[in-house]
């Protein structure tokens, strides 16, 4: 038997958090947006521990305010690809101004500085991430999936996988069952 | 995070290979930390070190004597330690099998070694910044491919 799960990200590290928080006989609010208030002045050392639990679930501390602005921007991203509802056809960039409050232009700025890559590309490579979890549930046709994602067509859908993966959505698709079944037959 | 250094290591027997690799990272912005080995066998002997630092992402040559990359594969693969560097196949060849093999045995890029090295430096820094999203962004990696 073969179960397909899908995840709540946000509500499994909100769980995350509150079991960590509550292990520790923290005092805490959790604010949303991947920010938490500590109340009373826990220990350094306390801290520490937080810090170190979290990161078994791969959860780490941002420093750095620019860091911090980032991981909001990437947050912005991910959510809207990751809505069920289909995004709609208001620019990328007044939609991440909106939600960040800062300019298109100095977001965009920092987000390359920081990261390496552009707003653009890191949409680009989520879309496509998204499209691979669609692809390999086996529940949605490669049309449906293009209109879910909010290509403009299929073929546009296609070339943008090829050209981020090299690979068909369906080359995709039989690697990835090959790769599954080697590892069944090793185990 | 923007001031880590990734760590990249590649195992080629083709001494201008190497030597090409080097000076492609030498002039991409993205700060790095080049190693080369020179052949399989040398790459498994210092990856079966205890304690060493490990690469976040290793490329490796297909074509080389007594172990070739295919066999590194497996064999890093099959070690709980090793498993999740990013493996990036460099080679020569671009036959579809090839590819399609690498990817099933666990490789993330494959990278048909291109004859300018201006094409080389744009696919290693293409490289680099995808595999640092995959780290950095919480991604699944069981689904990064990457065939250029």
């Amino acid at each position: 038997m073969k179960l397909y799960l899908k995840f709540d990200i946000n509500a499994i590290c909100k769980k995350v958090l509150q079991e960590q928080l509550d292990a520790l006989n923290i005092d805490y609010s959790i604010l949303g947006f991947g920010e938490v208030e500590i109340q009373n002045s826990a220990s350094n050392e306390t801290v520490k521990k937080l810090q170190d639990n979290l990161g078994e679930y791969g959860i780490s501390v941002v420093e750095s305010h620019k860091s911090i602005l980032v991981q909001k921007i990437k947050d912005a991203i991910i959510e809207m690809i990751y809505s069920d509802e289909k995004i709609s056809n208001e620019k990328t960039s007044v939609y991440l101004a909106d939600k960040i409050g800062q300019s298109y232009g100095y977001i965009s700025n920092l987000f390359s500085d920081v990261t390496y890559t552009s707003i653009a590309n890191f949409i680009i490579l989520q879309k496509v991430e998204r499209a691979k979890q669609l692809i390999l549930t086996n529940e949605l046709t490669i049309t449906e999936i293009a209109w879910k994602l909010n290509y403009s067509s299929v073929a546009h859908f296609s070339n943008q996988f090829k050209n981020a993966t090299g690979l068909t959505p369906s080359a995709f698709l039989r690697i990835i069952d090959k790769r599954k079944s080697a590892l069944q037959k090793k185990n | 995070m923007q001031n880590e250094i990734i760590r990249v290591m590649l195992a080629d027997d083709d001494e201008d290979d190497r030597l090409f690799f080097k000076d492609a990272f030498e002039e991409i912005k993205i700060k790095t930390e080049v190693s080369t080995l020179k052949n399989g066998i040398e790459l498994m002997n210092f990856l079966n070190q205890p304690k060493v630092i490990l690469p976040h992402i290793l490329f490796l040559d297909l074509n080389m004597p007594g172990k070739t990359g295919m066999d590194c594969l497996r064999e890093i693969k099959s070690i709980d330690r090793l498993k999740d560097i990013a493996i990036a196949i460099y080679s020569t060849s671009a036959s579809e099998e090839d590819i399609e093999e690498t990817f099933v045995q666990g490789a993330n890029v494959y990278i048909k070694k291109p004859h300018e090295f201006s094409a080389l430096k744009k696919i290693l820094e293409d490289v680099i910044t995808i595999n640092w999203q995959y780290h950095t962004s919480g991604l699944n990696r069981d689904n990064f491919l990457l065939s250029l």
